[in-house]
């Protein structure tokens, strides 16, 4: 029997906001891509204009909700953990917001004219940051540190990929200096995607804290700080 | 680390036929600040008052195991309880102060121990005592007023001056905060702060933000059996029993 059930309400209630923004931020990212890679300028439009303010909002909503908590039930040990990730998240998520506006941003003038290079890599890349992402959602839904952990591994690929692509433009402007203006935009949008799946890593190493309580950023787990 | 203040190996406590702590192995470290958390009836306050021989009274309590303060196993056979009480004081959850003035109150130990030679020695002691307890500046102009004149908070700082004026090595104390206002309660807990650079204290606490913010190492007990023993800050975000946590994040499986 629960004695504080309340408390676990009001802690799946905050869980379920993080999700319901992780889902906002998977969309937002989906759609920033696919302005570009489908020619429809109206989804970046759609990041702009409506997800990314709601993103915003609910980031507001969650650092609030997560200070109440520890406020009025002063929360210990795995709840504790759970509070300050779901903070931390919370920011990681936004910052995830802004980046897709960025991609969003540069749609219309990508579409301004034929595409310096076949796009072929920066879908694929975007696929992957966004399946880092809903991993680490995932993980966070399921309490399964296992599923977070193998999304640390992915952002070595993603990496890999952006160098990829950024060997790959830097060839076509050398090649075409009327490339350049073009590449540029690409490139730009590999080094967001990037990014993106940067604070996709973040949110599984909160996830991990949550439930391992164990801090594997920068390898501290490995040499704890004393 | 100093050294080990108290150690208790094995120690099994009944009332009668009804058995309330089960191999209990402990060690407390000098000077610093240990909380007993854990939920009424875990034996938390049975194992405090074993140490200092407060059960004794009690019809049908009986400990087997060894409990030693410093080296000393207080029950062995003729150990003597007298300079045991002196060595470990208590302070409980209900003030208790006697129905006498503000100074014999402190004076009550010193003149049953011989402490003091002469009357200079013991209303220095007085004084020392109740600045130790941060009551002298309240108390210095009424010495002799009754001390059950002052308020509770008051009243329990005084019952710490009048175990510390023995001087002891050991300072046990049960719920001392729990009658108390939150002011009042957060000047025991910063006086508790203050004492522990210079003894050793053992704190019992249903309040586990009290044991959070005060103490450096928790013992968590769960129906007799001591579950967990830490760090604080350890136990408190990253405990490694699950009863641990169910029982500090308040689940009960």
């Amino acid at each position: 029997m629960d004695i504080r059930k309340h408390f676990l309400h009001q802690l799946d209630e905050l869980r379920e906001r993080v999700l319901y923004m992780g889902g906002l931020v998977e969309t937002a990212v989906h759609h920033s891509l696919h302005a570009v890679t489908d020619r429809k300028p109206e989804l970046a439009d759609l990041v702009t204009e409506e997800i990314e303010p709601e993103i915003n909002h609910l980031e507001v909503e969650i650092d609030e909700r997560a200070l109440q908590l520890m406020a009025l039930q002063q929360p210990l040990a795995v709840d504790l953990r759970f509070v300050a990730a779901a903070l931390k998240i919370g920011n990681d998520l936004e910052r995830m917001g802004d980046l897709a506006v960025n991609i969003a941003k540069g749609a219309p003038r990508l579409l301004s004219q034929p595409l310096a290079a076949p796009l072929v890599d920066l879908p694929l890349m975007a696929e992957r940051a966004n399946r880092m992402l809903r991993s680490s959602l995932d993980a966070l839904m399921n309490r399964n540190s296992e599923l977070a952990r193998a999304v640390l591994e992915s952002d070595d690929e993603v990496d890999a990929m952006r160098d990829l692509i950024f060997r790959q433009l830097i060839q076509s402007m050398t090649q075409d200096p009327t490339l350049v203006e073009r590449s540029l935009g690409l490139l730009f949008i590999a080094r967001n995607l990037e990014r993106i799946a940067d604070h996709a890593t973040n949110i599984a190493e909160e996830v991990i804290f949550w439930i391992e309580g164990i801090d594997v950023r920068h390898h501290f787990a490995e040499a704890p700080p004393t | 680390m100093d050294g080990i203040a108290a150690s208790l190996r094995n120690v099994n406590f009944f009332y009668g036929s009804q058995q309330v702590l089960f191999d209990v192995n402990l060690e407390v470290p000098e000077r610093g600040i240990l909380a007993f958390i854990g939920p009424s009836g875990c034996g938390k306050s049975t194992l405090l008052r074993s140490m200092n021989r407060m059960n004794d009274l009690i019809p049908g309590a009986r400990l087997s195991g060894e409990v030693r303060i410093g080296d000393e196993d207080i029950y062995r056979p003729g150990a003597d309880v007298i300079s045991l009480r002196r060595k470990v004081g208590m302070v409980f959850q209900r003030s208790n102060p006697f129905p006498f003035s503000i100074a014999e109150n402190v004076a009550y130990g010193i003149k049953i121990n011989r402490l003091a030679r002469d009357r200079a020695t013991r209303d220095a002691i007085i004084e020392r005592s109740l600045r130790s307890a941060g009551l002298w500046d309240e108390v210095k102009d009424r010495l002799h007023r009754p001390a059950l004149a002052l308020s509770g908070g008051q009243q329990q700082r005084l019952c710490i001056a009048r175990a510390l004026a023995v001087e002891p090595d050991i300072l046990l104390m049960d719920e001392p905060a729990s009658a108390l206002d939150p002011i009042a309660t957060a000047r025991i807990e910063e006086l508790a702060n203050e004492l522990k650079e210079r003894f050793t204290i053992v704190i019992v606490t249903h309040n586990l933000q009290q044991a959070a913010r005060v103490s450096d190492r928790t013992s968590f007990f769960l129906m007799g059996k001591l579950i967990e023993s830490g760090e604080t800050r350890q136990i408190f975000s990253k405990p490694v029993r699950k009863e641990t946590e169910d029982y500090i994040t308040g689940r009960f499986g």
